[in-house]
């Protein structure tokens, strides 16, 4: 319980100043999640829900909070470039929990991305309708702690063509807290496409939870992608609640490329007929991370269908879980729902605890769950390796092919080529402090060159040792830093 | 080119090779006939590395080198090839792939630059083209859903495109039908050079009146017991193996 008091001594102390630069939407729900919260404390390995991810000792730091929101000197559009080539998305970015207004790029008449607190009529209308804070504890202590966050707003009929792009950057010099929010809403009919990145640029220890709730209106299409590349020091609490009506098509993709510890919780609502979901999740974790993803689809009316399929590959002592919960309603009639997991442990030392569930009311339905956990297959990787292949090569390319399932349901082309890229790179543990990040961030890193001279060492270091190299080549990482000075960034001119 | 001296080899503690002394020049194609569970194929195992054996006396040097203790993956690049008896279907990774990663390394292992994605799709074609594989089939994830006529096909497909020194055809007649095993004979045929060898095993002479060996060995209960010219093939097909049996003392 002590990790929860601390939480609750500083609500109570600075619940004033939350509330004051807080957006009066978010300061409505705050005293009940309050409440909520300090009934419930975080949950323990007794929930069944948090069985696998210990959280109050993840919460149990003494985290940093911008509860003042003082504003951090950061201009993402100097030093950030889209990692995704032959993509041009509608580009959005909050730094920690703030939502940085966007350069103007031309959207459909109607349409708001922005901040939840410029937005207080339509985010009133939505704002914690499902994300409730009265049975998640982490719900409820985001939901008074959040100041800010991203709202998406599609309005009837609007398709919009140009992906949108949001990328989340943490970034603090002490051990840092955030809580985030996002709001989508897709009225009737409407389209939209949505690509959120997860970047951590600071070598200190983040804890970030974040809340989302997507209204997918009658006949509308939303897909999501959601790509996480931190670092092994970053904690992420990610509750997304989704509300389907009729006939909507929703598609979410999560990928977890790195993270330290990864607990993501989808709860999805099919309400309205003829709606249908899919849900893809990759998670690759080594060392000593840690991913767990927690699934709930609730089928409540007839002729719906829910595909979920998610693949881990776990090496070193990394842990992973997986929770699927399917539950098909009383009079769900010719509900479609297939509920896979798939999971390669290429370690002794790897763990992966799965538990797919059914749990259903209606009696025509199409219903299936699996779950395998299991090693490469070894015939494979001799035949390869007859054929010349490196054992090394070998494993790579069976865990490639193994997780290419997932990224090959990714609709939008230039993503699923950048993503076999990354996670190539991933498996070749090039991936681990990458330098590109780096460069793209490192403005915005500090106004201090000296420290991004430092931090681009670190990485060129952590990288080296992970090949395995003896040494590191200094010259070449200050050389790299001169010609990235050159790159026109105004901070770096300062 | 290949010089095996009383080889022996276990599996689990099971004795499967007991003494095996065998020489192979370039050029020659030799060919190794036996009863079911004599050794055939534990030798080919053997021979490019597999990790279930054990060695346990003897040693086999390939062009002066000593192949065992080599990982198979250089036994690969110094030129030893096996088609396997049982292919292995590889889901999800395209036959393209594993074709550029086998070529490239084997490059680089040779102290060659990888061929450009242009140069080594030209490769695959001209290569595809020896054993009439469908470009279909080039296409697809490794052996997934191929007939065994189709597998074996690819067998020497891969066999083509990495031109070994030394090939082992592991029973690649077993499960092809006759038009096949021609295009897949044919295949090999067109493979030979005068410097590349090859070692056949097959229990019937229906694959030897298409790959003509120079020699051919009988090896029963892990030992080469009797070595001859072609006529030996056709005279165990006629007679069986019981002759032999009682030439031995059995």
């Amino acid at each position: 319980m002590n990790a929860a008091r601390q939480y609750i001594e500083l609500y109570e102390s600075h619940v004033e100043a939350i509330c004051r630069h807080g957006s009066p939407v978010m300061n409505a729900l705050r005293e009940q999640a309050f409440s909520d919260f300090k009934r419930m404390g975080f949950p323990t390995p007794k929930h069944e829900k948090y069985k696998y991810t210990d959280v109050e000792t993840l919460f149990s730091p003494d985290y940093g909070l911008n509860i003042n929101r003082l504003s951090i000197p950061v201009n993402p559009y100097e030093v950030f470039k889209c990692d995704v080539p032959n993509m041009s998305t509608a580009l959005h970015f909050v730094i920690n929990d703030t939502y940085l207004p966007a350069r103007p790029v031309p959207l459909p008449d109607g349409v708001i991305a922005g901040s939840l607190r410029d937005n207080a009529e339509k985010v009133r209308e939505y704002y914690g309708c499902i994300a409730h804070t009265s049975s998640d504890a982490i719900v409820a202590l985001n939901t008074m702690l959040a100041q800010d966050g991203f709202l998406l707003y599609v309005p009837k009929g609007v398709v919009v063509d140009c992906p949108l792009q949001l990328v989340n950057i943490l970034r603090a010099d002490v051990d840092f807290m955030v809580n985030r929010r996002m709001l989508v809403v897709l009225e009737e009919g409407a389209q939209a496409r949505l690509l959120v990145c997860d970047h951590a640029m600071n070598d200190v220890h983040f804890m970030a939870t974040q809340v989302a709730e997507v209204f997918a209106g009658r006949d509308s299409v939303f897909e999501f992608c959601e790509f996480e590349e931190n670092h092994e020091q970053t904690v992420r609490f990610s509750n997304l609640f989704v509300r389907q009506e009729g006939n909507s098509q929703v598609r979410l993709n999560g990928v977890t490329l790195h993270n330290g510890v990864t607990r993501n919780t989808i709860e999805v609502a099919l309400v309205g007929r003829g709606a249908s979901l899919d849900v893809g999740g990759i998670a690759i974790a080594d060392g000593r991370e840690h991913i767990d993803n927690n699934i709930f689809v609730n089928h409540q009316v007839p002729d719906c269908v829910s595909h979920e399929l998610f693949k881990y590959v776990l090496d070193n002592e990394a842990v992973g879980a997986f929770a699927g919960k399917v539950c098909v309603s009383h009079g769900a009639q010719h509900t479609e729902a297939r509920q896979t997991n798939k999971n390669l442990c290429a370690t002794k030392g790897a763990r992966m605890f799965t538990q797919p569930q059914l749990e259903i009311y209606a009696d025509d339905v199409k219903c299936s769950h699996g779950a395998s956990v299991g090693q490469l297959d070894e015939a494979a990787l001799f035949y390869m390796q007859q054929r010349g292949i490196s054992r090394d090569e070998a494993r790579m390319l069976l865990m490639f092919a193994f997780v290419n399932e997932v990224i090959d349901l990714i609709p939008m082309d230039a993503l699923r080529d950048r993503l076999h890229l990354l996670i190539e790179k991933r498996f070749r543990g090039e991936l681990n402090a990458c330098t590109d990040s780096a460069r793209h961030y490192q403005g915005a890193l500090s106004p201090d060159n000296g420290e991004t001279e430092r931090g681009l060492q670190e990485l060129k270091s952590r990288q080296a040792k992970r090949k395995g190299q003896a040494g590191l080549d200094y010259a070449k990482a200050r050389k790299e830093l001169q010609e990235l000075k050159c790159q026109g960034c105004n901070i770096c001119r300062q | 080119m290949l010089e095996i001296r009383n080889l022996h080899a276990n599996i689990n503690g099971k004795d499967i090779l007991r003494g095996i002394d065998l020489s192979i020049k370039p050029g020659e194609v030799h060919a190794i006939m036996g009863p079911n569970g004599s050794g055939k194929s534990t030798l080919s195992a053997v021979l490019v590395g597999h990790p279930a054996y054990e060695v346990t006396k003897g040693s086999v040097t390939f062009y002066g080198k000593d192949l065992l203790s080599m990982k198979p993956e250089d036994r690969s690049h110094e030129g030893l090839f096996l088609s396997f008896q049982y292919p292995v279907e590889i889901p999800g990774v395209s036959m393209v792939n594993f074709m550029r990663a086998a070529v490239n390394e084997q490059r680089k292992y040779k102290g060659l630059e990888p061929l450009s994605a242009s140069e080594f799709l030209r490769l695959m074609r001209q290569k595809r083209a020896v054993v009439e594989l469908d470009n279909k089939l080039a296409n697809r994830s490794v052996n997934e859903g191929f007939s065994g006529g189709e597998k074996k096909r690819n067998e020497i497909f891969q066999m083509a495109m990495l031109e070994p020194r030394l090939s082992i055809l592991d029973e690649t007649d077993s499960g092809l039908d006759i038009d096949a095993l021609r295009v897949v004979a044919e295949g090999v045929n067109k493979l030979k050079t005068i410097e590349t060898s090859c070692i056949v095993i097959t229990h019937y002479q229906r694959l030897l009146d298409y790959i003509k060996p120079d020699i051919v060995h009988v090896l029963y209960k892990g030992r080469i017991v009797k070595t001859a010219g072609p006529e030996l093939a056709l005279q165990l097909e006629q007679r069986g193996y019981d002759w032999i049996k009682e030439e031995i003392g059995e």
